[in-house]
C-alpha cells in the first residue's frame, strides 16, 4: 500500500500587546462591554482617516527579525476589499504582495530529537475584525471593539511534515511572541489563531496533493487532533479513488471530528490596492539595527544556553524554555542550589504538575524559586528524605511557608542517628523471625521488606541508605 | 477586455447588492465605457514610470500608542439602522 506524508502550512495570526487600536486610539482591553471601545476610524464612519500605531510597526518588525526575517525597506498597506458585517469600512487594512514589513525567515523546532528549518515566508501587520453573535434565528449581532485591533499574521512555508512538527512549531512561535512581549498567546481567547493548510502526497513525491484549510483550533490540544484527523481523512479519500477537494474545514471540538463549512458559492475576489489613506513605511538599516539590538534572549538560544551551561538535557531544556516566566523561574531556583538537574527535574514534575492540574500560571505559584531552592537543601545535605520532601511540598503549595518552617513545625528531620534506627531496626527483624531467615537464606527482596517496615515505623522519616548499611551490616555479622 | 451581464451579476453579489436584470445590462454598458477609456490609457508606454502608489511623496507617518476614549456605545449606535443594548444589529448572517 502507497505511503503517504502530510504537507502542512501554518498561518497564524497573533493580536498585538498594544494599548490602543491600529489606526486609532480606542483601547484594546479585553472583554470590556460591547461597543465602548469604538470611534469613527475603527466603525468607518465616512471622512474618518486613519494613522498608523507606531509601536505596532515595531513589534511586527521585532518578531520578523527574531524569526530571521529579511525587512522590506519600502513596506506599505493595502486595502483587500470584502464585504462582511464584522468589517464595517467594507474592506480590511492588510499588506500584500512582496512588500511585507519581514519576509523569508525561518524558525528552528526539535522534533524526536531532529533539529528542523521551518520557512518564514512573511510576517505582517493588518487589522483585526469586530465580533458577530447570532443570538436568534432571524438577527446577528455586532460587537466593534474588536474592530481596528492591531493584528499580526506570520505565514509558514509548508515545511511541516506531521500533526507533531505543527504543533511543536506553534509552541516555539508563541514562546518567540511572547518572550517579546507582543502577544498574550492566548488560544483560548483567540488572541493567538492558527489556520493550517493541509495535503498529502505519496512519500518521496515532490508534488504537492490538494490542499484543505483548517479552522476553529482554539487550543494546542485542538491544533494536533485536528490535523491528525484531517490527514487521515484525505489518506483515507485518495485510497478510496476519490479525490481531496480545495475547501475549508472547522475543527468540531465537541465530536473531535473535521466538518466542511458551508462551501464558497463562487471565488472570493479581494480586489486589493495600495490604502491611498496610508503613506508608505520606509525602514533604514540604521532603525532596523537597533530593533535588532533591542531583542531579547529568544527562546531557541535560551534552550542552548541552558544545555551548555546546566548541562540539562535537549528536553529539559526546551520544555524550560517555552515561557520566558518559568525559564527566569529555574533560573533563580538554580542560581541558588547547585544541582540544575534536580531543580530542572522539580520544576518539570511536582511544580508544572501541580500548577496545571490548579490550572495556575507560574507567576500564581506560591512555591518561589527560593522556596523550592532551599528545599532541595535540605534533601541534599540529608534533613529530608526525598519521599518527605514531596509531602513537604505540597504544604508550601498550598500554604506558601518556607521549606525549613514545616519541617521544624511537622517534626519531619530525617532520622539520622545511627542508634535509634539499630533500635527500631532490631525490634522490627525481632518481629518477624520467618522474614529474617528467608533473607539471609538468600531472598534478597526482602530487603525491601524490612527498609519499608523502618521507614512505617519513622513515619517515612528515617535516612534510607543508613538503614540499608545497617540491614547490610547484621547481615553480615 | 469586455464585461458581461453575468460577471456583473458577479461583483454584484461579492458587493451584496441585488441588482435587476435591467440595472445589469445598464451598468454592463456603463462599465465597458469605462473600460474602453482605460484601454486609451494603456496605449501609453508606462514601462519607465515605476506604480505610484500615493499622490502625496510623504513616508513613516505614525501616531504614538496612546489610548484615548472614543464614542459611547449609544453614540456609535445612533446612526445604525437597528440596535439593541449597545450591540449593532442586522439580519442573520450564516456562517460561510
Ligand atoms: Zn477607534
Amino acid at each position: 500500500m502507497t505511503e503517504f506524508e502530510a504537507v502542512i502550512g501554518m498561518e497564524v495570526h497573533a493580536e498585538l500587546l498594544t494599548a490602543s487600536k491600529m489606526f486609532c486610539g480606542c483601547p484594546t482591553t479585553f472583554g470590556a462591554a460591547p461597543n465602548t471601545q469604538v470611534c469613527p476610524v475603527c466603525l468607518g464612519l465616512p471622512g474618518s482617516l486613519p494613522v498608523p500605531n507606531r509601536r505596532a510597526v515595531e513589534f511586527v518588525a521585532r518578531t520578523a527579525l527574531a524569526l530571521h526575517c529579511e525587512i522590506s525597506p519600502r513596506s506599505i498597506f493595502y486595502r483587500k476589499n470584502y464585504y462582511y458585517p464584522d468589517l464595517p469600512k467594507g474592506y480590511q487594512v492588510s499588506q500584500y504582495g512582496d512588500d511585507p514589513i519581514g519576509r523569508n525567515g525561518y524558525i528552528e523546532i526539535v522534533v524526536g530529537g531532529q533539529t528542523r528549518r521551518i520557512g518564514i515566508r512573511r510576517c505582517h501587520l493588518e487589522e483585526d475584525t469586530g465580533k458577530l453573535f447570532h443570538v436568534s434565528p432571524q438577527t446577528s449581532e455586532v460587537d466593534y471593539n474588536r474592530s481596528g485591533v492591531a493584528l499580526m499574521e506570520i505565514v509558514s512555508e509548508p515545511d511541516l511534515r506531521s500533526a507533531e512538527e505543527a504543533r511543536e512549531y506553534l509552541v516555539q512561535l508563541r514562546a518567540i511572541l511572547t518572550y517579546l512581549g507582543v502577544c498574550d498567546g492566548k488560544m483560548e481567547q483567540g488572541s493567538l489563531r492558527c489556520e493550517p493548510n493541509i495535503s498529502v502526497r505519496p512519500k518521496g513525491s515532490a508534488a504537492f496533493g490538494t490542499k484543505t484549510e483548517l479552522k476553529n483550533l482554539n487550543s494546542f490540544r485542538a491544533v494536533s487532533r485536528g490535523i491528525e484527523y484531517e490527514i487521515e481523512r484525505q489518506v483515507a479519500v485518495i485510497r478510496a479513488g476519490g479525490q481531496v477537494t480545495q475547501e475549508t474545514w472547522r475543527w468540531d471540538e465537541t465530536r473531535q471530528v473535521t466538518a466542511p463549512m458551508r462551501s464558497k458559492e463562487f471565488e472570493q475576489e479581494y480586489r486589493y490596492f495600495p490604502d491611498p489613506d496610508l503613506v508608505p513605511m520606509v525602514f533604514t538599516p540604521d532603525w532596523v539595527q537597533t530593533q535588532q539590538e533591542s531583542l531579547p534572549e529568544l527562546p531557541r538560544q535560551k534552550q542552548l544556553r541552558f544545555q551548555e551551561q546546566y548541562g540539562l538535557p535537549a528536553y529539559d531544556a526546551q520544555i524550560l524554555t517555552e515561557t520566558r516566566a518559568l525559564a527566569d523561574y529555574f533560573e533563580a531556583a538554580a542560581a541558588r542550589h547547585a544541582d540544575a538537574k534536580a531543580v530542572s527535574n522539580w520544576v518539570m514534575g511536582e511544580l508544572l504538575g501541580r500548577l496545571n492540574a490548579a490550572s495556575l500560571d507560574i507567576s500564581e505559584s506560591k512555591v518561589t524559586p527560593e522556596g523550592l531552592a532551599g528545599l532541595l537543601d535540605l534533601v541534599a545535605n540529608g534533613t529530608i528524605s526525598g519521599k518527605i520532601a514531596k509531602d513537604v511540598f505540597e504544604e508550601m503549595f498550598v500554604s506558601g511557608k518556607a521549606p525549613e518552617a514545616i519541617v521544624q513545625e511537622k517534626g519531619l528531620t530525617q532520622i539520622s542517628d545511627e542508634g535509634a534506627l539499630a533500635t527500631t531496626l532490631d525490634a522490627i527483624i525481632a518481629a518477624n523471625p520467618k522474614e529474617w531467615e528467608a533473607l539471609k537464606g538468600g531472598k534478597e527482596q526482602l530487603t525491601k521488606f524490612f527498609v519499608g517496615q523502618v521507614m512505617r515505623a519513622t513515619k517515612g522519616r528515617a535516612n534510607p541508605q543508613l538503614v540499608n548499611d545497617l540491614l547490610k551490616q547484621r547481615l553480615a555479622s | 477586455m469586455r464585461i458581461t451581464s453575468e460577471y456583473v451579476g458577479q461583483i454584484g453579489r461579492l458587493s451584496r447588492l441585488a441588482l435587476t436584470d435591467a440595472e445589469k445590462e445598464r451598468l454592463t454598458t456603463h462599465l465597458n465605457a469605462i473600460l474602453a477609456h482605460f484601454e486609451r490609457l494603456q496605449e501609453l508606454d508606462t514601462t519607465q514610470v515605476p506604480p505610484t502608489a500615493h499622490s502625496i511623496p510623504m513616508e513613516n507617518v505614525f501616531r504614538d500608542d496612546t489610548p484615548r476614549p472614543g464614542l459611547t456605545p449609544a453614540e456609535a449606535t445612533a446612526a445604525a439602522p437597528e440596535s439593541a443594548e449597545d450591540m449593532f444589529v442586522g439580519p442573520r448572517i450564516v456562517e460561510t
